[in-house]
C-alpha cells in the first residue's frame, strides 16, 4: 500500500523553503505516517531543494526517525541510567521475549507491536519506566510485563 | 495584552498586576511538571478548580498549575500559600477534601502530610521538610509559584526587570563585564566562564551574531533543563535577550529536544507572549534594540548537545562535530560569531543582573574577582536519581558536600541497602565511592576526584549495582550515540564494549584491564569532540575505585552485586512454603515442585531473568 503523499505536501506547505527546516519537516512526516516512507523522503527533498542523499543521511542519523513501518502499539523502554540501575534491561528483555523479538527489539511480524529502547525520558522517580502508546507505566518489573502486553493487545 | 512601549509603562504594568492581587487570597500551587504528569496531576488541578467553584471559594482561593517543584518521588504535590502547607501523593479523589477541610476551614489533612522517615513525625510546612530545607532554590523557586504560560505571573514576580535595567542603565560592554565578574560558569557541563565566552563573541569581527540556548539535554538521568524550561520559560528567554544585547545579536535559537513536548509548547507560548508584550522582536521597550528567536526541535541525537554538532543540526545537517580549533564564538552558526549557553546558564543571567555581583559571588566556592576560573559561584540544579529515597530535582549552592545532597536532601539509600557509589557528569563523568562523600561539589573539585560536574545528573548506586555493568552501560550508550565521524571514538567505544561485555559474561582476562586503560588514553587524545574524549571516564573511574569488582568478574567468575546474568545463580531457600507462584510465572519453566512442598530451580533451564524473585512474596529466593 502506498502512503498518501498529499499529507507530506500539506506539511511542506507549512514550512519555509529552507534547508534549516529539514529536521522539523521530517519530524512531522514521521509523526503522520509513524515512519518515513521512501516516497515522502523524495517529496521532502524536492520540496526543500535538498539532495535526496542528504535527506536520507539526516533521516538515518537522528534517533527520532524510523525508516521502517512501525507497529500499531509502540512500547518505549527508558534506558536512562536511573532506570538501568533499577533493572530496566530485564524489563526490556521480557517484552522482547514475550513478543518474539530479537535482542535489539523492533516490530512484530503481525505489525501489532514495536519495542524500542529510548534515551532518558526524565521520569526517573518512576523508574524503571515504560511508555506504552504515550502512557507512562512506572516501577514496572519484568513480572508485570505480560499483563501490560495483554492489555495493549485488547485495546483497539 | 498591549505592547509595553517603555520602562515606565513596564513599571506601571507590573504595579497594576501586584496591586490587583489580594494578598489574603490563598494560592494552591499544584506541580504540573512532566514528572508529576505521570501521576495525573492535571486531573488533580482541574478537580481542585472545580471544587473551589462548587464550594463557592473562588474569591478566597486560587488554583495555580505551576512548573516542577522538584520532589518527583512524592507526586502529585501541592503547596498552599501563604501558610506553606505541603501535601504529597495527593490523588484526584482527595481534591474535594483538600478544598472543604483545609482551604475552607484551615484543617490539616494528616494523611497527605510528609512523614520524616527518620523521626516518623508528620511535617506540615514545606520549608521544614529536609528535602527542601537544605536547598537554595534561586532559579527553581519562582517557577514553583507561577503558571509557566502566563507572562503576567512572571512579570508580577519582577520578571523582565533585569532586561529593563540592562537596556535603560547599561552599555553592552558593561553587561559582559558584569557576567564576567559574577564568575558564572557554563552549566551544560564544561564549566567555561560565561563572561569570557560573551566577551570573545562580542569582539569577533562581523555584523551578524547569533545566540543559542542549548536545551538538548541528553545525559541519561538528568532532566533539570527540561523542568526549568517548561516551568519558567520566561526566565530563560529574558536571560537570552540580555545576552543578545550584550553580545550584539539580533537573532537567537532555542534548540530543544523533541522528546520534551511540554517544554516545546511552553516555550512557544512564552515567546508569543513576550513578542506581544513588546519584550521581544522589533524595538524592545522602545529602545531601538531588536532581537527575536526561533525554536528548533532536535532529532534525538545525544551528540547534538555538543556545540558544533548542534549548530550543524540547526542548519539542517547531520549533527557531526568539527575540530575545536575553529571557535564557534568566531565561526559558529552559518559561519557567524555565535554564543551558545545552556538553559540553566541563561536562567542565571537575570538573577545576576537583578541582585548584583556581590550577592552572587557570596554564594559558592573560590575567588573569581581576578580569575573567572578561580571558583564556582551560584547554585547548581542536580537531578538526584537512582537508588535514593527522595528522587527529584535539587538546587544547592556550589560547594555543598555530596553527603549532604544524598543523605540530608535525598534521604539516603532505600530498603536499608548499603551506599556504593554516586555517578555524576553523565556518560562523560565518573563514579565516586563512599570515601568521596565529603567532597565539596563544584566544577574543579569534582574534576580532581576523577568525575565531573556535567550538566547535573547525580545517580546514586547501592550494593546491588554492578560497577562493571554500569561502565558497560555508559560505553554502550556512547557507542550508540557516537556520530561515527572520527575513528578513535567510533572504534574505541566498540572495542571497549566488546571487552566489557566479555568481562560481564565471565570470559574476561586480567590483561583486559590494561587494555581498557590503554584504549582509554588513545581515545582521550585522539577523539574529535568531548563525546569521545570523555567516553573512557566511566571506565577509568570505576577501574580506579572499584577494580576489585572487575577482578571478581574475571578471576572468581562472580558478580558481587548479582547483576551480570551469566555469573549469577538463583536458588530457593527454606522460606519456600510451596505456594507455586514462581513455578507458574517462570518463563523458562525451570521451576518444579508440588503444592505446599519445597520448590527447586533447574539451573540448566534458568536464564536468570529474575521474574521469580520479583514475584515471590516470602523472600524465598536468593540470588548470588
Amino acid at each position: 500500500m502506498t502512503p498518501d503523499m498529499q499529507q507530506t505536501q500539506e506539511i511542506l506547505e507549512r514550512y519555509p523553503h529552507d534547508r534549516e527546516q529539514l529536521i522539523q519537516v521530517l519530524q512531522e512526516v514521521n509523526r503522520t505516517y509513524n515512519y518515513l516512507p521512501p516516497e515522502a523522503l523524495r517529496k521532502v527533498a524536492e520540496g526543500l531543494g535538498v539532495p535526496l542523499a542528504s535527506v536520507y543521511g539526516v533521516a538515518r542519523f537522528y534517533g527520532a526517525f524510523s525508516l521502517e513501518p512501525r507497529g500499531r502499539n509502540i512500547v518505549q523502554v527508558c534506558e536512562g541510567t536511573a532506570c538501568h540501575v533499577r533493572g530496566a534491561s530485564g524489563v526490556g528483555d521480557e517484552f522482547k521475549r514475550l513478543l518474539g523479538l530479537g535482542e535489539t527489539g523492533g516490530t512484530t511480524e503481525d505489525m501489532e507491536f514495536t519495542v524500542v529502547g529510548v534515551n532518558c525520558v526524565g521520569a526517573c522517580a518512576l523508574g524503571p519506566v515504560v511508555i506504552a502508546n504515550g502512557e507512562y507505566h512506572g516501577h514496572l518489573r519484568a513480572n508485570k510485563v505480560g499483563k501490560l502486553v495483554r492489555n495493549m493487545r485488547k485495546k483497539d | 495584552m498591549q505592547a509595553i512601549g517603555n520602562f515606565d509603562e513596564l513599571k506601571k504594568y507590573r504595579e497594576g498586576l501586584v496591586s490587583a492581587r489580594d494578598p489574603k487570597r490563598k494560592v494552591v500551587a499544584v506541580c504540573t511538571g512532566t514528572g508529576c504528569k505521570a501521576y495525573k496531576c492535571d486531573d488533580l488541578a482541574s478537580a481542585l478548580e472545580a471544587e473551589v467553584v462548587k464550594q463557592g471559594l473562588s474569591d478566597k482561593v486560587e488554583i495555580v498549575p505551576t512548573g516542577c517543584h522538584g520532589f518527583c518521588e512524592r507526586g502529585s504535590l501541592l503547596v498552599i500559600y501563604p501558610d506553606d502547607i505541603f501535601y504529597q501523593k495527593v490523588s484526584v479523589d482527595q481534591a474535594a477534601e483538600v478544598v472543604s477541610k483545609t482551604l475552607a476551614n484551615g484543617e490539616i489533612l494528616e494523611e497527605l502530610l510528609y512523614e520524616d522517615p527518620v523521626t516518623g513525625k508528620k511535617i506540615v510546612k514545606e520549608s521544614d521538610i529536609p528535602f527542601y530545607k537544605h536547598q537554595q532554590q534561586l532559579l527553581f523557586g519562582p517557577g514553583r509559584r507561577i503558571r509557566p504560560t502566563e507572562i503576567d505571573d512572571y512579570l508580577a514576580l519582577g520578571g523582565y526587570e533585569g532586561l529593563a535595567k540592562v537596556l535603560s542603565e547599561m552599555k553592552p560592554d558593561e553587561v559582559v563585564e558584569l557576567i564576567l565578574k559574577s564568575g558564572l560558569r557554563g552549566r551544560g557541563g564544561g564549566g567555561f566562564p560565561t563572561g569570557v565566552k560573551w566577551r570573545t563573541c562580542r569582539d569577533a569581527p562581523g555584523d551578524t551574531r547569533y545566540v543559542i540556548c542549548n536545551a538538548d539535554e541528553g545525559d541519561p538521568g538528568a532532566y533539570m533543563d527540561r523542568s526549568l524550561l517548561e516551568g519558567n520559560p520566561h526566565s530563560v528567554i529574558e536571560g537570552m535577550i540580555i545576552g543578545a544585547f550584550a553580545i550584539g545579536s539580533d537573532q537567537g535559537y532555542i534548540y530543544v529536544r523533541n522528546e520534551y513536548p511540554l517544554a516545546v509548547s511552553n516555550v512557544h507560548v512564552a515567546l508569543d507572549q513576550a513578542r506581544e508584550a513588546g519584550l521581544l522582536g522589533e524595538n524592545i521597550l522602545g529602545t531601538g534594540f531588536s532581537f527575536d528567536m526561533r525554536v528548533s526541535r532536535g532529532g534525538g541525537a545525544f551528540v547534538c548537545g555538543e556545540s558544533t554538532a548542534l549548530m550543524a543540526s540547526l542548519e539542517g545537517f547531520v549533527g557531526e562535530p568539527r575540530a575545536k580549533y575553529v571557535h564557534t564564538v568566531e565561526h559558529g552558526l552559518y559561519d557567524k560569531p555565535t554564543n551558545l549557553n545552556n538553559v540553566e546558564t541563561w536562567a542565571n543571567v537575570p538573577l545576576i543582573v537583578n541582585k548584583g555581583v556581590d550577592w552572587y559571588t557570596s554564594i559558592g566556592t573560590g575567588d573569581v574577582s581576578k580569575n573567572p576560573w578561580g571558583g564556582s559561584k551560584g547554585t547548581k540544579i542536580f537531578s538526584l536519581v537512582g537508588k535514593v529515597k527522595n528522587t527529584g530535582l535539587v538546587e544547592v549552592p556550589m560547594g555543598i558536600s555530596l553527603r549532604k545532597i544524598i543523605y540530608d536532601i535525598g534521604g539516603g539509600v532505600p530498603d536499608d541497602r548499603a551506599f556504593k557509589a554516586v555517578q555524576t557528569g553523565g556518560p562523560s563523568g565518573g563514579c565516586l565511592p563512599e570515601s568521596f562523600l565529603d567532597q565539596p561539589v563544584d566544577f574543579d573539585e569534582l574534576s580532581r576526584a576523577g568525575s565531573m560536574m556535567g550538566s547535573g545528573g547525580m545517580i546514586v548506586m547501592d550494593d546491588r549495582t554492578c560497577m562493571v555493568d554500569v561502565a558497560r552501560y555508559f560505553v554502550k550508550f556512547l557507542l550508540d550515540e557516537s556520530c561515527g565521524k572520527c575513528v578513535p571514538c567510533r572504534e574505541g567505544n566498540r572495542r571497549m564494549l566488546e571487552i566489557l561485555t566479555r568481562i560481564c559474561s565471565g570470559q574476561g582476562v586480567l590483561s583486559d584491564l590494561d587494555l581498557l586503560e590503554r584504549l582509554s588514553r588513545s581515545m582521550m587524545r585522539g577523539s574529535l569532540c568531548a563525546l569521545g574524549q570523555t567516553a573512557p571516564n566511566p571506565v577509568l573511574s570505576t577501574l580506579r575505585h572499584f577494580r576489585h569488582e572487575y577482578e571478581a568478574h574475571i578471576v572468581d567468575h562472580r558478580c558481587p552485586a548479582a547483576v551480570c546474568r551469566p555469573l549469577i545463580t538463583y536458588t530457593i531457600n527454606d522460606e519456600c512454603n510451596g505456594c507455586t507462584l514462581c513455578k507458574r510465572v517462570c518463563p523458562q519453566k525451570a521451576i518444579s515442585g508440588e503444592k505446599k512442598k519445597f520448590h527447586v530451580i533447574d539451573q540448566d533451564k534458568c536464564d536468570q531473568c529474575g521474574v521469580c524473585i520479583q514475584s515471590c512474596k516470602f523472600d524465598a529466593i536468593d540470588v548470588a
